[in-house]
């Protein structure tokens, strides 16, 4: 039995050792490599002071959470309902609609963005359409709103998956059985569907957050350069006026305390231990 | 709306496009100066890696001009590995990264300047490229580069404002525009601090050059003062949204305005009397190259005065050849902004120059601030 089980691990480690490899090769080790420049000047030397300069950001660190965090929550309001309905679609509808769903993922991810621009401009479909029944023309284009609205196009496929699959395993027996016991519709969503969906809502919660928070496509494009996120500001570091990959690497390793610091709370309301892990 | 629907199409057809037809042809069209010399590397499986702007060589993509790299391959036997990239700053973190395995690279004036200082770029040898005899005497000998020691002249331009002739009436001008509130919320600027700051030193009166701090700070402040007049800060969507009529003004480079120019009627282009910033992009070698023979062939081949007329008319940038500006049409010689007169040249424009890490690192800590204030 003893003998069996060592197999089994043996066997387990085996069958794991590519993505462990691939795992060290291109994530550990990049990690390490951030890590390493960012406590280091570009002579090598250990320093702090990378880490100490990122503080005179804090306003542009405070506008990528604020605005991730934004979009983040309209994906969750738009997704939920989604996600519900499709699990109570008729089977063979099931995957054609989850095919819709993920349809927008299918163009470029900045063609996708790129095409807003012209929906939001000025002279826009949006503001022409506005034009015809006496409004606007709206300033759409070039603010925080668009940029909110660019990351909730984006990323609202990455909600609505890890919400259904989450869902789709809900026994209906479960719910019948609320609602034999006097639940009606809306009692059965919140005290029922709702706490057994959770590991699908901080899944999907983080992949939304996290690409949301590091973005900066979006912002150039639909901010119109003025919305710096945490994103422009590491790829100034690299291709701005100055070449400063020190900064750049500190940025990126502070960036990533605060995503690790908001996902552990998050994770606190996810006692269950049946997580979806991404 | 048509807009948009063209925009889709075109980016489902560019698909279809790259994967087409690409093949070299079996010889050369093209008339070449010293066909024997191209001969040097012919069946030796030879390849190069050619690091370029986005959209800055001929590519056959217009009818009746040439594909430039097929050429260079029919005519050498080389094969032509090209990339591009859209920064001066991309080109130098790349190279700067490691791993970069480039043979020729077309930075501008500045960038070559900081790449010689800290030892990036190979000196040339003159007897491989005969061709440079074809360089205009005003882009001998650079600020940037001693007697072009490492660097050979590719394209040069100035920078100079687009505007919307629908929007602007204003007849005479001059920088001081952007920042005037009649125009609030239809200027877009330039997105990157260099170009950016330039425009506020030309207004305060004070070098394209400085690294100076305080000057540096009061042009940051300049800026600051325009930022709510400014719809966007933004590079290449410039051709977009002064193409949609989104903006009415926008500081932006010449040879990109006369292509923008060909396609809307309602633009136009103008050169401020006050001065502005000249600039060259140069063919280089990085000194990791380890086929610099073939890459000062490629350099050579790029000076052929057919192939150099090409890629003149293709990209829209003046040339600094002499052989195709003689061929150039009478329209573009005089269209005011192309080829501004030797005295506006000599004594308005300035080239960028390589400026101090300290004084780099102030501009873009500046620039920072003021593209995240509120």
């Amino acid at each position: 039995m003893n003998q069996n089980k060592k197999g089994n691990g043996m066997l387990s480690y085996l069958t794991a050792s590519p993505y462990i490899l691939w795992m060290i090769i291109f994530i550990i080790v990049p990690l390490a490599m951030v890590a390493y420049f960012a406590f280091t000047d570009s002579n090598g030397q250990f320093t702090f002071e990378y880490i100490k300069s990122v503080g005179q950001y804090t306003n542009i660190f405070i506008r990528s959470i604020w605005l991730a965090a934004i979009a983040t929550i309209i994906c969750f309001l738009l997704a939920y309902p989604v996600a519900y309905i499709l699990t109570r679609l008729d089977k063979n509808i099931h995957s054609t609609m989850i095919m819709l769903v993920t349809l927008p993922i299918w163009m470029n991810f900045l063609l996708r963005t790129y095409a807003w621009m012209t929906l939001l401009g000025n002279n826009g479909i949006i503001n022409s359409i506005l034009g015809f029944i006496g409004l606007g023309p709206y300033k759409l284009l070039n603010t925080q709103g668009a940029v909110v609205l660019g990351m909730v196009y984006n990323y609202l496929p990455y909600m609505i998956l890890p919400l259904y699959t989450v869902m789709i395993k809900i026994d209906k027996s479960i719910l019948e059985a609320a609602q034999d016991l006097g639940c009606n519709g809306a009692q059965v969503i919140f005290r029922v569907v709702l706490p057994l969906s959770v590991p699908g809502i901080t899944s999907g919660i983080t992949m939304v957050f996290v690409p949301a928070i590091s973005t900066f496509i979006i912002s150039r494009m639909l901010g119109g350069g003025s919305n710096l996120l945490i994103g422009d500001l590491i790829e100034m570091q690299f291709l701005g006026n100055s070449y400063n990959p020190n900064l750049g690497a500190a940025i990126s390793l502070i960036l990533m305390v605060i995503v690790l610091i908001i996902m552990t709370v998050m994770n606190q309301f996810d006692g269950d231990d049946d997580k979806v892990l991404i | 709306m048509k807009k948009t629907i063209i925009f889709l199409t075109c980016a489902i057809t560019a698909v279809s496009l790259f994967s087409g037809c690409n093949s070299a042809p079996e010889t050369s069209s093209i008339t070449l100066s010293d066909p024997e010399y191209y001969q040097k590397f012919k069946d030796q499986d030879m390849s190069i890696n050619v690091y370029n702007w986005g959209e800055y060589i001929a590519d056959g993509s217009e009818d009746g001009i040439i594909d430039v790299n097929a050429e260079f391959e029919a005519a050498t036997g080389i094969k032509v590995n090209y990339t591009t990239y859209a920064t001066n700053e991309e080109l130098y973190a790349k190279m700067k990264g490691g791993g970069a395995d480039y043979d020729i690279i077309i930075p501008s004036d500045y960038m070559i300047a900081r790449m010689i200082k800290e030892d990036m770029l190979m000196p040339l040898d003159y007897d491989l490229i005969p061709n440079s005899k074809y360089v205009m005497d005003t882009f001998q000998n650079p600020i940037y580069d001693e007697n072009n020691a490492h660097s050979v002249p590719y394209t040069w331009g100035t920078v100079g404002i687009i505007y919307n002739k629908n929007l602007v009436d204003e007849t005479n001008i001059d920088w001081d525009i952007l920042w005037d509130e009649k125009y609030a919320d239809q200027i877009l600027m330039f997105d990157n601090p260099r170009d950016a700051f330039a425009i506020a030193e030309i207004i305060l009166g004070y070098s394209l050059n400085t690294e100076d701090p305080d000057e540096l700070r009061a042009a940051a402040e300049k800026l600051k003062e325009q930022k709510s007049l400014v719809q966007a800060y933004v590079m290449d969507e410039i051709f977009d949204k002064m193409g949609a009529e989104e903006a009415a003004l926008a500081p932006y480079y010449a040879g990109d305005a006369v292509t923008l120019m060909a396609d809307y009627d309602f633009l136009g282009f103008a050169v401020p009397e006050s001065g502005t910033n000249r600039f060259v992009d140069a063919m280089c070698i990085p000194k990791t190259s380890q086929k610099a023979e073939a890459a000062h062939m490629y350099i050579n081949f790029l000076m052929e005065p057919e192939v150099a007329l090409a890629n003149c008319e293709y990209i829209g940038y003046s040339t600094p050849h002499t052989a195709v500006y003689e061929q150039l049409d009478d329209e573009v010689k005089n269209d005011g902004f192309s080829y501004p007169s030797d005295e506006y040249l000599e004594e308005k424009t300035t080239l960028f120059v390589n400026l101090s890490d300290e004084a780099n690192q102030l501009m873009q800590d500046l620039w920072t601030e003021m593209k995240s204030s509120n």
